[in-house]
């Protein structure tokens, strides 16, 4: 590892360490957001399987976490948990609430949102991870083929919930159409590298913003073309999460799951 | 003489990891799941390099530990470290005969080799056999199993997700 990373420029290390922040704050945020649903989702099964999911995406995040740890850049803990919201570099998609209610309290949550979300999500970052097989930094080309063989999974289980719900009951599809709505309304930033993009691209750590973009809407195509739906246009991002642009749903998540840390390594002395 | 006694240590790490069970699954080890991918001895210091079957897996810790004690128990061992790496990444057909054996009496079905073009699989009910089996819920109890029901003996039971780097 200390081997590929003498071998950096500067200018390299900084692409490498800010598209592993991208990768590592969307998964954290993503599975935090799915642990909010433990108790909630709809029956049993789904319980279970969504938790399955959530556990393995906070894997994927902890593997990036410490990548950047093997960097130099700090614990993988404390990354995950204790930069604040201007320093998080998620897209703007996975840090957004589930719905109206707190977790404690009465949870109202949107059902249909989270599988658009997750579907739309998980399906983005397929086509990042195949692309990642190939980047030319070692240590995420290997991340991303044991990520691979676990999103399998998540991909099927989404996309198969989004299926059934959009050619289920008139009440399913009104409420999955405005999911669609909101979700792809904040999908601004979701393929955006921010600020280094150039360098990012330059150093083929991944494929350009525009290719994954494409690679995402072909593997949404089928599914949209058998429910007659129109495929989604990606809008222009209000805020850029990728340069640390973000709402105050962000930030309040920080702050809880930061809490519970803080209180974790105490208890731990 | 030195190499001969270096690889009869190497034996016997490779022989106390057989009794590195599964945490939740005792009928198996985690040589049996094909996760140990090398065992190194030099001198005192004993290394044991583990894949993990899922990244998530919580169970992960409680193996290393689990790991680790079993070597020290070695009367040659005095420093043992457990690492997991990720490359060469685990896959389901690493699991050996003798862990598809003890899944299997466990009431797990081992993974398939073959997947459909669609991604589906299949596998025969660990009880009685049957292949009149249902798919209840990919996602099982613990990231690698998936929960099936077979119609023939009216048993639910679990299989072992197949995982291959062609997904
Ligand atoms: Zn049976």
């Amino acid at each position: 590892m200390s081997n590929v990373e003498k071998m950096m420029s500067t200018e390299e290390k900084k692409a490498v360490e800010t598209l592993l922040f991208q990768l590592a704050d969307d998964d954290f945020l993503f599975s935090y957001r799915g642990s909010e649903w433990l108790g909630l989702a709809p029956h049993i099964e789904e319980d279970v399987a969504s938790s399955s999911i959530t556990q393995d995406s906070m894997g994927h995040a902890a593997m990036y976490y410490k990548l950047l740890e093997d960097l130099g850049l700090g614990n993988a803990d404390d990354l995950a948990h204790l930069r604040p919201a201007v320093e998080r570099k998620n897209s703007v998609l996975t840090e957004r609430i589930n719905g109206d209610g707190y977790y404690m309290d009465t949870p109202q949550y949107d059902w249909a949102y989270t599988v658009v979300r997750s579907y739309f999500y998980t399906q983005a970052k397929r086509a990042k991870i195949n692309s990642l097989k190939e980047s030319s930094y070692k240590p995420l080309q290997e991340i991303a083929v044991k990520v691979s063989m676990e999103l399998y999974y998540h991909v099927m289980h989404w996309k198969l919930w989004f299926k059934q719900l959009l050619s289920s009951t008139e009440e399913a599809k009104t409420k999955m159409m405005s999911a669609i709505e909101l979700v792809v309304a904040d999908m601004g930033d979701l393929f955006s590298y921010g600020e280094q993009k150039e360098p990012i691209e330059r150093f083929d750590l991944i494929d350009s913003e525009e290719k994954i973009q494409n690679a995402w809407l072909e593997a949404l195509r089928p599914t949209f073309e058998k429910l007659e739906l129109d495929l989604p246009i990606i809008p222009e991002p209000k805020l850029n999460g990728r340069n640390g642009q973000h709402t105050d749903e962000l930030q309040a998540a920080i702050d809880t799951l930061s809490e519970v840390y803080r209180i974790d390594t105490a208890t731990n002395w | 003489m030195v190499a001969l006694i270096k690889n009869s240590q190497n034996l016997e790490v490779w022989k106390v990891l057989e009794s590195v069970k599964d945490p939740e699954i005792d009928t198996v080890s985690i040589v049996d799941l094909g996760m140990v991918e090398k065992v190194e001895v030099e001198a005192e210091q004993i290394k044991v390099t583990l894949l993990p079957t899922f990244l998530g897996c919580p169970a992960l810790e409680i193996i290393r530990t689990n790991t680790k004690n079993a070597v020290m128990g070695l009367s040659f061992a005095k420093n043992v470290e457990v690492e997991f790496i990720f490359s060469p990444p685990w896959t389901s057909d690493r699991v050996t005969e003798n862990g598809k054996k003890g899944l299997k009496e466990f009431g797990i079905a081992a993974p398939p080799r073959h997947l459909e073009e669609d991604g589906s699989w299949h596998v025969d009910c660990p009880y009685c056999n049957s292949t009149y089996v249902t798919m209840e819920n990919i996602f099982g109890p613990t990231a690698c199993r998936s929960i099936l029901y077979c119609k023939s003996c009216k048993t639910p039971f679990e299989a072992m997700k197949p995982v291959s780097t062609i997904m």
